[in-house]
């Protein structure tokens, strides 16, 4: 499994693993799951639309993905259940509607909904790693303000923060998660991906920056583990990052019951 | 009437001008008007719904206003001016990975960009801070896992630690008994000396706070009075106020707030002073 | 009628059954939809869309009516979200994004199964994005039945349902059991979401629960009023969509016709724009 044709799946599993887990303790944290699982579908819906077009897929996630954060960060304090899920269903819609109009055949609709260990190419992974170290920037100068309005968006404006700039800026950093993500683990597996880790390093964690430290950890063992199991079983890793991630949100909340009816006899 | 700072020699921190504020097309704030000093200590007082928190949420800058000014500190109308803000509640997930030393850091460079490590001044302020509001032993725990009184402190301590000198509460004392608000009033009034903070702290009922408050605003019917207790909390002055015939009434003591003719049927008790 | 249907629309079939399976299936998800935007579960009905999928996969895997793979799959997860998120509301997003993505895993395995042990070929598209064209008759009947039973229960625990989606204290103290509501909406919603899965796919199934619904809220003043609209829009949405992708194969030279699916949630749209835009100018008048 760690034959050539393998490394790029590594390499990129590894950079999306790290990301996800990072951007996806604040999706927890600001209880975003909903516009978390409605990005992705956003960039499968551009991965559609470069197919038909016949351009780069990753241009038209990263377009799509970001359009689609930025429309939900404009929705603003009227953001609402009924409007993220109309706004996702028209997504997938979409999709569909343009992989028929492109005449695609079904390994590639079911690569971008459920994921594929070799969907990365190498020329790939370099713009990959450059979205990844641009991510991590990002996400390091806006880490305290970010931590700050998801604990409460009232006190943190109060003393200053620019809370919407902020909404828009994690937004941004999930969309960029998700034009990642996507290729390699599907668009309908990115969401489990960017909640199921992080929910579960929220609960072991007691400080800010282990948590963080935990979620990309937890996430690179998901990943890992995912790419591994799906190279021995020839089976799709959609299934594998699914079921890993679900397996540590169980065992975490299990270990936060036990120590807490410890810490209370 | 009353709304200049009542002690001479102070400077000012504080100046409401004017100020109007409609919520979805009602206007719940009108001709507002009152200055605070600094080291003050007012009371905010009206009932539920009256517009109390409009108004600390137009002081902090979170409000739109139409019209009127609101300076803080010289600056007109911006947030992130020097005051700490203690909201009456915060709802913190139960395991949130945020202990209490953490949140208290973030009140002082919560709003800084980057990941520069904090300094040692920073960890020293949280302790202080920490220990002068008797919070010392719960620095480690997690902000989720405490009780509600307890995030309630945590809260001040966290709008404490960036030296602010103004601290506005909302309805601190709502949900505690009465041993626990003597005692919050008491900390609070020490704590304003300790730290030379003005603080306006909003009350549905003026008694407990008699003994530390320099003046009240009182607000009712969208508009205010101010002045000591004993210049506002009369007939003549709340009646101008509602609009319409108020009774203040002793009865055992205690000073009673009545809405309405004598023998009104709808006649209330609206603010009871102890 | 020329101006509006291509040729054989009338004659065809497979067109009775769509319109008739539409029918159904809209009111049932419009009359549903009402109470989910009311409670604001549009999460918890959208999760289970992906569950209903994993079922409909695993359906097709086994030979089975995807109706029947729906259904139980609907049934299980909506029981173990609810279970998961009832002690700590505030990690219900969390607990349904779990099973959402763990539903969304076995959904990829199911249909991996399917096109390597079998030659069949479009089972993504039709689990995922659905073609009521592709309906076999013989699931109407069995259809009708589910609808049937979902309503009459929706009907019989509406009083208490509404009281506890208002107020959950208020309806305790008056003896409704806040979990037993909970699960008995949870396995309503799991049944609708089966059905309109049938019709415009297991992932899709979302814009025809709460598109309508959320349309006629914005119209209407009473519940009841509201019901109804959502039941016009979302029969008029279902039988619109179904008249557009059949038009759509004559669109263009090489016939490659719109998906139904597609058309729904693109009538469902202009009908949630057109409601909103209503409201506003109704709103500025007033």
């Amino acid at each position: 499994m760690f034959e050539p044709f393998m490394a790029n799946a590594w390499l990129a599993g590894t950079l999306v693993a790290v990301v996800s887990g990072a951007v996806g303790l604040f999706v927890v944290l600001r209880h975003s799951a909903f516009a978390a699982h409605a990005i992705p579908n956003g960039a499968f819906a551009g991965a559609a639309g470069a197919t038909l077009v016949g351009t780069s897929p990753l241009l038209g996630l990263v377009v799509f993905a970001v359009g689609s954060a930025l429309g939900v960060a404009a929705l603003g304090r009227r953001r609402n259940d009924v409007v993220t899920a109309l706004a996702l269903v028209t997504m997938l819609a979409l999709g569909a509607a343009l992989l028929a109009a492109s005449g695609a055949y079904e390994p590639a609709i079911d690569a971008l909904l459920f994921g594929e260990v070799l969907g990365v190419s190498r020329g790939e992974v370099v713009a990959l790693a450059l979205l990844v170290v641009g991510a991590g920037v990002v996400l390091a100068l806006v880490f305290r303000p970010l931590l700050y309005a998801s604990l409460s968006e009232e006190v943190a404006a109060a003393r200053g923060a620019a809370v919407r700039a902020i909404d828009a800026t994690f937004l941004v950093l999930v969309a960029v998660t998700a034009a990642l993500a996507v290729p390699v683990v599907g668009a309908l597996l990115t969401f489990a991906l960017t909640v199921g880790p992080p929910a579960a390093a929220r609960m072991l964690a007691r400080r800010p920056g282990r948590a963080l430290a935990l979620a990309a950890a937890l996430s690179l063992a998901c990943v890992w583990a995912a790419i591994a199991s799906a190279y021995l079983s020839g089976w799709p890793i959609g299934f594998f990052v699914g079921a890993y991630a679900a397996g540590e949100y169980v065992v975490a909340r299990a270990a936060s019951s036990w120590r807490e009816g410890r810490a209370r006899p | 009437m009353g709304c200049e700072p009542l002690t001479g020699g102070r400077r000012e921190l504080v100046h409401v001008h004017d100020l109007e504020v409609s919520l979805g097309g009602r206007t719940v704030l009108t001709g507002v008007d009152f200055r605070i000093a600094e080291g003050e200590f007012v009371g905010l007082i009206g009932t539920n719904g009256s517009g109390k928190t409009t108004l600390l949420r137009s002081i902090l800058g979170l409000q739109a206003t139409a019209a009127g000014e609101v300076v803080v500190a010289g600056r007109e109308g911006r947030r992130g001016g020097p005051v700490g803000y203690v909201p009456q509640r915060v709802a913190f997930d139960h395991d949130v990975p945020v202990r209490v030393a953490d949140f208290v850091a973030l009140g002082v460079d919560g709003t800084r960009l980057g990941l520069a490590r904090r300094g040692r001044g920073v960890h020293e302020r949280v302790e202080e801070v920490l220990a002068s509001l008797e919070l010392g032993g719960l620095a480690a725990r997690r902000i989720g896992a405490l009780s509600g009184g307890e995030q309630q402190r945590v809260l001040m301590a966290h709008a404490l630690a960036s030296r602010p000198r103004l601290l506005l509460l909302d309805e601190p004392l709502a949900n505690l008994d009465l041993p626990r608000v003597h005692e919050t009033i008491a900390l609070l009034d020490r704590v304003r000396r300790a730290e030379g903070v003005a603080v306006v702290l909003s009350a549905h009922e003026i008694g407990p706070l008699v003994p530390v408050m320099d003046r009240v605003v009182y607000i009712a019917q969208g508009r205010v009075a101010c002045g000591t207790t004993a210049e506002v909390v009369r007939p003549e002055v709340l009646s101008a106020l509602y609009g319409h015939h108020v009774d203040v009434l002793n009865v055992h003591g205690r000073v009673v707030v009545v809405e309405g003719e004598p023998g009104d049927p709808g006649a209330h008790p609206e603010v009871v002073v102890r | 009628m020329h101006w509006l249907v291509e040729p054989g629309f009338w004659s065809n079939p497979v067109v009775r059954t769509a319109l008739v399976l539409g029918a159904v299936v809209a009111v049932v998800s419009a009359v549903v939809g009402v109470v989910v935007v009311v409670r604001g579960q549009s999460f918890a009905g959208h999760a289970l869309t992906d569950v209903a999928m994993a079922g409909g996969a695993g359906a097709s895997l086994v030979g089975a009516s995807p109706l029947v793979g729906f259904l139980l799959a609907g049934i299980v997860g909506g029981g173990s979200i609810e279970a998961a998120g009832a002690e700590r509301v505030r990690d219900r997003d969390v607990a349904t994004g779990v099973v959402l993505g763990a539903a969304a895993g076995l959904t990829a395995l199911f249909l991996y199964f399917v096109s390597s042990s079998t030659s069949a070929t479009g089972s993504t598209q039709s689990v995922l994005f659905g073609s009521v064209f592709t309906v076999s008759p013989s699931v109407v009947p069995l259809s009708v039945v589910v609808a049937v039973v979902t309503l009459v229960t929706l009907l019989g625990v509406r009083r208490p349902l509404l009281l506890s989606s208002l107020s959950p204290e208020l309806a305790a103290a008056r003896g409704v059991r806040p979990r037993v509501m909970g699960l008995t909406f949870v396995l309503v919603l799991a049944a609708s979401v089966a059905l309109s899965a049938l019709v415009i796919g297991a992932i899709l199934s979302t814009a025809l629960l709460v598109g309508p619904a959320s349309a006629a809220l914005r119209v209407a003043r009473g519940l009841v009023g509201a019901t109804l609209g959502a039941i016009v829009a979302g029969v008029a949405a279902v039988e619109l969509g179904i008249v557009l992708s059949y038009d759509s194969f004559y669109w263009n030279a090489a016939h490659r016709s719109v998906p139904v699916s597609a058309c729904v949630v693109a009538v469902v749209l202009v009908e949630v724009a057109g409601s909103t835009a209503w409201s506003r100018w109704r709103r500025g008048r007033g």
